[in-house]
């Protein structure tokens, strides 16, 4: 039925979007010094990569508050989800509307924003104002995922909850958030994960004192190209794909 | 069912609307209004802005110096938009013609790259387009060229980039669409004498639209901001909108006259958002029937 | 129909299968002008994609279909002048009740003037011409449907398929289609194929009834013909409520036979069609509930001459028009009686566990010899197509 048109024109779109992928991991293992002759396979870049102290303090940094982000949204996106599924209130629907901004408007835009907020509020750039940023632009992504597990959940077994005596909050902890904690553990994954992603945000709020890195990478590479970048941006492709399977798997095991 | 939505409030309830309405109002709502009164303000030396109303930066944008870059920039990301959508609507609807067990693992090849670094694979494409890089020393190698050709640097180095970061967010809403569309009317069409190219014009083209509409907002509006790419393929010859925005915050220090440029951006997400709106309304309409 | 009818659709040695599946096989059906026919069967029994190789969505892996002469089998499916309802109704969500029904002509280039006119015609015919300017999801269900039936009428096919198009109405909504369904019919001329899992459907509306099993045909007939003479077990089970009885002939004469029927003998009218049988055969008998008696034992000498069989009442039902009774024969087994309502007759009203004899109307049995539907017995009062 699918004709070998189709086949052969949607190999050339996976290739498009592989090719540059699985190149820049090749070079990843080149021995050579220069990035375009192929010097044999060595992992000589992986090791200039971790011993290169910036870079590992910008990793250590970008890590930590990936964790921290994806918690932070996570709770607040998880509790949101939650009212949106449960609760009549006023003003939902602009919630909804404000969500939904937050996902489609261009990451620049929220960008300047928060800095002019930080700045009126005094907020010194750093850690905090990263967190709070990254916490802003992950929590409609993770509504999305935990409010698209609660709508296909059956609200009798709440009813039932209530008729054996909970109050709302006993059955928010012991009934709801069990049942829907793969779609919470895939939306910390996606937080996670867009955290460690993003550069414009994170270009527009960080401070001199705390560099992340996506920024650290960014400034290396706008010069030239580094080798140990390309190490080193294995290593990321490698912890997205931990990150995205993981998470495949556990809407897979939540929804079944 | 009803009254067990209309419950006395309890002071969980109460606890999780005052959270996200706070975060809400605070990190999204406030700073946005701020962006709006910083647009109208005068750029100042001590604190960015001083407080005296002016229309002077709305007047600006039409210098020719930055209306240059706002046209080359919303031609280079309407031309993206095109390319994606060229690419991804037939392969968007080729994936939901698969039978269903093959369409997750297809979509789950889709979504890596929207998973992984935009900005290492952003760096991928120059490694790759670089003069001595593995795609002109291919071609040298085939002897289809004599010297290398100049592929970084350029208009088309940029577009490639935009497009090769945001080709999934347009596949993603298109796929959505086209797994949804029910093929009834397709056959009813069909039965009723329209022939494929009517049929696609009339039916297949208006019942994907919402996807088309959403998937070109996801598409060009980050077009207009990444300005990571335009500075890693394009130099500093093909700036888009973000790099103008991020040259007056953090490098000329005029706030108000990128508030301005950013409103830009800002108004032409809102007009594809409510042309989104009203097809997302036929969408439902179509699912309900 | 009074002259001899000319067939307007033929398959001829129709095959289908979707990967290793036979949804068809060999299927030979002639459907004839002007009539209303209707494609029974359970799900999965190959009805739908016989509408849909009519219509060009499917094409056969192997054989022919013939629309009035002339051979369609792989023309696309808007070439071919018929049109189907659509058990969906698929009515296009993004244009109004007009455009949809205006659509077919504007796909045929009909000049404007004359497609407005034509469209309201059609809606008028479903009485819907003031509801053109709505959307379909502002619609009832019922009121889609009959959208769907102006919007696949008004391009005037020879031939209107309609796949399960009630099966969406509720109970009441659905017995008043049936009888619009049947003055459209009449009033425009066209044939229709209806396809229907509804055997109830089937038989109130159609000319002729088609019951379908996986992929084949097992009986065409008029309905009266299917329910009163069922050529298979399938059709006598799937038409209607059966009791069916394991039984062996013991003796016959060229007037009548003695079957052991329940472990009880009963005597029933020779069947000439089924002469050959020899005594001691074994075969299957089946009574519809609606053609059972009961009559109290005091009777047993005024049913003298009349098949009759003895039990004990054990379940009463009943269900408005009529009172359905399960009885418990003497020697095991079961037999449901439906019986219609009598108020004016004083034994009508049995006790549970009260003894009873279930008699009927002699003849009116069906005897069928295997599964397997044996030559002798498809001649049996079925015209054959």
């Amino acid at each position: 039925m699918i004709t070998w048109l189709t086949r052969g024109y949607m190999t050339l779109v996976y290739l498009f979007l592989y090719l540059p992928i699985l190149v820049l991991i090749g070079y990843a293992f080149n021995d050579s010094r220069s990035l375009y002759t192929w010097g044999g396979l060595s992992l000589r870049w992986f090791e200039a990569a971790l011993n290169n102290t910036l870079l590992m303090q910008a990793t250590g940094h970008s890590l930590l508050l990936a964790i921290v982000a994806a918690t932070g949204a996570t709770i607040v996106g998880t509790l949101t989800a939650i009212a949106l599924y449960r609760y009549r209130f006023r003003g939902k629907k602009l919630l909804n509307g404000l969500l939904f901004t937050v996902m489609m408007s261009p990451d620049i835009v929220m960008a300047i924003s928060l800095l002019a907020l930080f700045i009126l509020l005094g907020i010194h750039l750093g850690f905090i104002s990263l967190v709070l940023s990254h916490i802003t632009f992950c929590i409609p992504f993770i509504v999305v995922t935990v409010y698209s597990r609660l709508s296909n959940f059956n609200p009798a077994i709440l009813e039932a909850a209530k008729d054996l005596g909970c109050n709302e909050w006993q059955m928010t902890r012991h009934v709801l958030v069990p049942i829907i904690l793969p779609a919470i553990a895939a939306g910390w994954l996606l937080g996670f994960t867009l955290s460690l992603d993003d550069v414009v945000v994170s270009t527009f709020v960080t401070g001199p004192t705390y560099e992340i890195l996506p920024l650290r990478i960014y400034s290396m590479v706008r010069v030239g190209l580094k080798p140990e970048v390309n190490a080193l941006a294995t290593l990321m492709l490698l912890i997205s794909l931990l990150a995205l399977l993981a998470s495949h798997l556990l809407i897979k095991k939540g929804s079944s | 069912m009803l009254h067990f939505f209309q419950r006395p409030r309890s002071p969980f309830k109460t606890g999780v609307l005052v959270l996200i309405w706070g975060w809400m109002l605070t990190f999204v709502l406030l700073p946005n209004v701020m962006i709006i009164f910083t647009s109208v303000m005068t750029r100042g030396d001590s604190h960015f802005i001083e407080w005296q109303l002016t229309l002077d930066n709305y007047i600006r944008v039409f210098d020719p110096l930055y209306l240059q870059v706002f046209i080359s920039s919303l031609w280079m990301a309407v031309i993206t938009t095109l390319i994606c959508l060229i690419i991804g609507y037939p392969f968007a609807f080729a994936i939901s013609r698969f039978p269903a067990h093959v369409k997750p693992f297809l979509m789950l090849l889709v979504i890596i790259p929207f998973w992984t670094n935009s900005l290492v694979r952003t760096y991928a494409l120059k490694v790759l387009l670089a003069t001595k890089g593995l795609l002109n020393q291919s071609l040298l190698s085939l002897g289809l060229i004599d010297t290398p050709l100049r592929m970084l640097y350029t208009e088309g180095a940029v577009i490639l980039g935009l497009v090769y970061v945001l080709l999934p967010f347009m596949i993603l809403p298109l796929y959505a669409v086209f797994d949804q569309l029910n093929y009834n009317y397709i056959e009813a069409a069909q039965d009723l004498g329209a022939s494929k190219i009517k049929t696609f014009w009339h039916l297949v083209i208006p019942l994907t639209m919402p996807g088309i509409i959403a998937g070109s907002l996801l598409v060009l509006l980050p077009a207009m901001g990444m300005f990571y790419i335009a500075d890693l393929l394009g130099g500093a010859k093909h700036l888009l909108i973000g790099n103008l925005i991020k040259n007056q915050f953090l490098d000329a220090r005029d706030w108000p006259f990128g508030a301005t440029a950013s409103i830009f951006l800002t108004s032409a997400m809102a007009i594809l958002l409510y042309a989104y709106w009203r097809s997302i309304k036929l969408m439902k309409q179509q699912v309900n029937v | 129909m009074t002259h001899p009818p000319s067939v307007l659709v033929s398959l001829k040695d129709v095959s289908k299968s979707y990967d290793d599946k036979t949804v068809l096989a060999a299927l030979d059906l002639d459907i004839y002008d002007g009539e209303f026919v209707t494609l029974l069967g359970p799900s999965g029994c190959g009805k739908t994609t016989i509408l849909r190789l009519i219509a060009g969505f499917e094409r056969p892996n192997h054989g022919q279909i013939i629309l009035a002469g002339e051979e369609i089998t792989q023309q696309a499916a808007h070439l071919r002048h018929v049109n189907t309802v659509f058990q969906s109704y698929a009515l296009f969500p993004h244009m109004s009740v007009f455009d949809n029904v205006a659509f077919g002509l504007r796909m045929e280039k009909v000049a404007e003037p004359e497609v407005k006119e034509r469209a309201i015609q059609a809606l008028e015919m479903v009485q819907l011409a003031n509801l053109a300017h709505r959307r379909p999801h502002q619609l009832s269900g019922g009121q889609q449907q009959r959208v769907a039936i102006a919007r696949a009428a008004v391009k005037r096919p020879r031939l209107l398929l309609l796949d399960e198009p009630l099966s969406a109405l509720d109970y009441k909504l659905r017995k008043q289609m049936q009888n619009e369904l049947k003055r459209l019919q009449r009033q425009l001329g066209i044939t229709f194929i209806f396809v229907t899992h509804d055997q109830e459907e089937a038989l109130s509306m159609s000319d002729r009834v088609i019951v379908m099993r996986e992929g084949h045909i097992e009986q065409i007939g008029t309905p009266r013909q299917v329910y009163e003479n069922p050529k298979t077990l399938f059709v006598a089970r799937f038409v209607g409520e059966t009791n069916l009885f394991d039984a062996v002939i013991q003796t016959k004469n060229n007037h009548h036979w003695t079957l052991t029927l329940a472990q009880q003998n009963v005597c029933i009218k020779a069947r000439t069609h089924l002469a050959h049988l020899a005594e001691g055969q074994k075969v299957k008998v089946l009574l519809r509930p609606e053609d059972m008696r009961l009559y109290a034992p005091a009777d047993r000498q005024a049913l003298a001459d009349q098949p009759c069989l003895s039990g004990k009442v054990i379940e009463r039902n009943y269900k408005g028009m009529t009172l359905d009774t399960v009885i418990a024969l003497e020697q095991g087994g079961q037999i449901l009686v439906s019986e219609f309502f009598d108020e004016e007759d004083p034994d009508f009203d049995y006790r549970l566990g009260e003894s009873v004899l279930v008699s009927w109307v002699a003849n009116w049995e069906v005897i069928l010899v295997d599964e397997q539907v044996s030559p002798s017995v498809a001649v049996s009062a079925v015209e054959e197509v």
